[in-house]
């Protein structure tokens, strides 16, 4: 039966190529030929494709995306989805605006750009050319009226540095230099 | 039968406004037909392809304000292609024609182009008002038109259009004598705005009541924009962006405690949420508020702003809002009439969304509540029931469970106890969306006890063609009928075929329903428009008999008094 051996390379299936066929010992594409074993040629081919589906389970089920489905107007969905593309953290960078208090415009950065609180805050310092002071634990940023905030996802404005960096990434919204009397409940000493 | 001259009878039916009364006045006898139809100046047309604008013209030969509706509903999500109609300029170029007096003009899920508005604009002297919902078509081209030739313009108003913002100066086409305007709506308008027509725009309106603003005006306009109308009653915000550095801030707080009127807030667009806080002074005398598109409002200063707002009667809002805060707005909104949750996530993630507790506690704490469209990823029977007992009053019961075919989350059995409440205990109920897991046992419950039923939305619902008939013959007042993904067949449709004569339309896409099934149902009711929408080339339908027994995908059916239409594309057979 070689020539049936070598269809076994052109077989279609559910499996990937390169992938076992688990009952290797059955002809399963007996093509044209026994037409009064429809039945069994159907069984056989469903424990194959059964099979082969197993082995591919590996990657988790993707939800199918239904036309029209959640009934939502288009109108509403582009002008959410907008939204959320902007404060996305997954793909391509993770891009906050930044604003200083007193400055006409706000600025954008990528904060996946940076390893650490130390490389962001250099980078801050030259785009707004400020300076920003040092960072205490306990008493919050010393020597400078500027003091870095950021706000997060509860809508709250929190000190940059108190948290592990990877934890400031994902929950950091935008930032915002603060300056001068509104700093100050922060514990920045003048 | 008349002891009254028809002036007088004429004067009495000034009295009367809703477009139903008067359709029913004009059935009692010919004398009062023909007083109605002279003196209706209102018209409502729930399907722009029942009828057509001569017939319409020679009826209500003084018309002054026209409403038409063009695509069926579930064109809002898509499953409508957009060359498939509901075209506006022939009607426009008819009524230009008759010379007849328009001065409104309300179009929903029309195709509307500058052309049409151009004409609209030149038209008609008297022209006052307009009003475009879910529209697509055209540009600002065409908002310029009307803004430079309708010299009496009292409301522009322009719902969640589709609009190509060609950036231009339509806001300056309003000649410095304009000063009537009562409504400006352009917040779905994407481009820029010349904030300095705007801001004159404004100030010369001492009549403008409602404002909403694109997303291309910030927070320091805003306020200068409120300085110039503080007897403003209705506001869209747009941008909200800027942090608040001391001063712009201040301004717009004491701008915000001069507008005593303000009863309406929407918008957000883009927003900052810590300066919600400017708008606290107002909060108490909200009746309608909808951030349903401030998807960067959330958590405690959403919470903060709904606290103050204690008249609430209209709540439109994000599912973000969680079950805590839905607990908030029940113990805050006693007044509340009507709630709309959106899904802010819609990939499914399935995270800060709202649940079934969120609705009943909506339900316990706002007795007047009448209205609802609710998404949410789960539900349960016992809740439906809850809700049932505690509002029994709702005219519009919209659910939406993001997942298709979700059982009771509980219990894992269908939701059809659930919604058997709600329809058995709301005998008001006119319009009803249905999801999760459903058998025909819902359709039984909503065939014996929706005595008013008149639009129900199905989809992913049922097991056989009984579902359908439960609905076809149970609800006597159904009027429009939109099902998707059900297994109803040929056997529902062609029942009783005398029953779509009551209704205004029926809507089917991925059922049972077969091309041969549909061909019977045209040769029946000649008096129907069977369309069938087939834009896939793939399932071309061939003529042949035993292709007859391929199914349809989109079925659209209508009664109509003026036959087939002459504007369909080719892919929409009209059988």
């Amino acid at each position: 039966m070689d020539e049936f051996v070598n269809l076994k390379e052109t077989e279609l299936r559910l499996g990937l190529p390169g992938t076992d066929n688990v009952c290797e010992g059955k002809e399963s594409i007996i093509s044209c030929c026994n037409n009064n074993n429809k039945r069994a040629l159907s069984s056989d081919n469903e424990k194959e494709i059964e099979s082969s589906s197993r082995k591919t389970e590996t990657s988790p089920p993707r939800k199918a995306q239904i036309v029209g489905w959640p009934p939502v107007r288009s109108y509403r969905k582009n002008n959410i989805q907008t939204k959320k593309n902007e404060s996305e953290h997954e793909g391509q960078g993770i891009y906050v605006k930044v604003s200083m208090d007193g400055a006409p415009y706000l600025r954008k950065i990528d904060l996946s750009c940076y390893k650490g609180y130390s490389e962001l805050l250099k980078a801050l310092e030259v785009m707004f050319k400020f300076s920003v002071g040092e960072y205490f634990e306990r008493d919050g940023y010393k020597g400078s009226e500027f003091v870095p905030t950021y706000e997060d996802k509860d809508g709250d404005w929190m000190l940059i540095g108190d948290v592990p960096w990877e934890m400031f990434i994902c929950s950091c919204k935008r930032l915002r230099i603060m300056k001068g009397s509104e700093a100050k409940g922060l514990g920045c000493g003048v | 039968m008349n002891y009254f001259p028809d002036e007088v009878i004429e004067h009495v039916f000034d009295f009367v406004t809703s477009h139903k009364d008067r359709n029913a006045i004009s059935l009692v006898c010919k004398s009062w037909y023909k007083i109605e139809r002279y003196s209706r100046q209102k018209v409502f047309i729930g399907n722009c392809y029942a009828i057509n604008p001569e017939r319409l013209l020679r009826r209500f030969p003084c018309l002054k304000s026209l409403t038409l509706k063009g695509k069926p509903h579930f064109a809002d999500f898509n499953l409508v292609p957009h060359e498939w109609g509901g075209f506006v300029l022939p009607w426009i170029e008819a009524l230009a024609r008759s010379r007849v007096g328009l001065e409104e003009l309300r179009l929903k899920r029309m195709v509307v182009t500058d052309e049409s508005l151009e004409l609209l604009s030149r038209s008609f002297v008297n022209f006052k008002s307009l009003v475009l919902v879910s529209c697509e078509g055209f540009t600002t081209d065409g908002l310029a038109s009307i803004a430079a030739n309708c010299r009496h313009l009292r409301d522009l108003d322009l719902q969640e259009n589709e609009i190509d913002d060609h950036r231009g100066q339509w806001l300056s086409c309003f000649p410095d004598t304009c000063t009537t305007l009562v409504t400006l709506n352009f917040a779905c308008l994407e481009g820029e705005t010349n904030l300095v027509a705007l801001e004159r725009l404004v100030a010369r309106s001492p009549n403008l009541k409602s404002l909403k603003l694109n997303r291309a005006v910030p927070l320091d306009a805003l306020a200068r924009l409120m300085v110039c109308a503080p007897q403003i009653v209705d506001l869209g915000v747009g941008s909200y962006e800027n942090d608040p550095d001391s001063e712009s801030y201040m301004k717009l707080k004491a701008a915000v405690k001069k507008c005593t009127s303000l009863r309406s807030l929407s918008g957000f667009l883009e927003a900052a949420p810590h300066c919600l806080s400017a708008f606290h002074p107002i909060c108490h005398n909200l009746t309608s508020l909808n951030l349903s598109y401030a998807a960067e409002i959330h958590g405690s200063h959403l919470i903060k702003l709904i606290q103050h707002c204690k008249k609430l009667q209209r709540l439109w809002i994000l599912d973000s809002i969680g079950d805590k805060g839905l607990e908030v707005v029940a113990s805050t909104c006693k007044e509340l009439q009507e709630l709309r949750v959106f899904p802010s996530d819609l990939l499914g993630g399935g995270n800060t969304a709202v649940t079934e507790e969120g609705l009943v506690a909506i339900s316990a704490g706002c007795p007047k509540l009448h209205s609802i469209l609710y998404f949410c990823q789960q539900m349960t029977n016992a809740a439906l029931v809850t809700v049932a007992k505690n509002c029994p009053n709702f005219i519009r019961f919209r659910l939406c469970i993001l997942e298709p075919n979700k059982p009771d989350h509980v219990t894992s059995q269908p939701l059809d106890e659930g919604f058997g409440a709600i329809v058995k205990a709301c005998k008001s109920l006119r319009r009803l969306s249905l999801s999760g897991l459903l058998t025909d046992q819902v359709f039984l419950y909503i065939g014996m006890y929706a005595n008013q039923l008149e639009m129900l939305s199905i989809a992913f619902a049922g097991d056989t063609d009984k579902g359908m008939l439960y609905v076809l013959n149970g609800c006597k007042k159904m009027k429009k009928l939109e099902i998707r993904d059900s297994p109803f067949g040929d056997t529902a449709l062609l029942a009783d075929v005398s029953k779509y004569e009551t209704m205004r339309s029926l809507w089917m896409s991925s059922c049972e329903v077969t091309l041969s099934g549909c061909k019977k149902l045209a040769q029946k009711a000649p008096w129907l428009n069977v369309e069938i929408i087939n834009e896939n080339d793939n399932n071309r339908m061939e003529e042949n008999g035993h292709e007859g027994r391929q199914k349809v995908d989109k079925l659209y059916l209508y009664r109509t008094v003026v036959g087939t239409r002459m504007d369909a594309p080719p892919f929409v057979w009209i059988l």
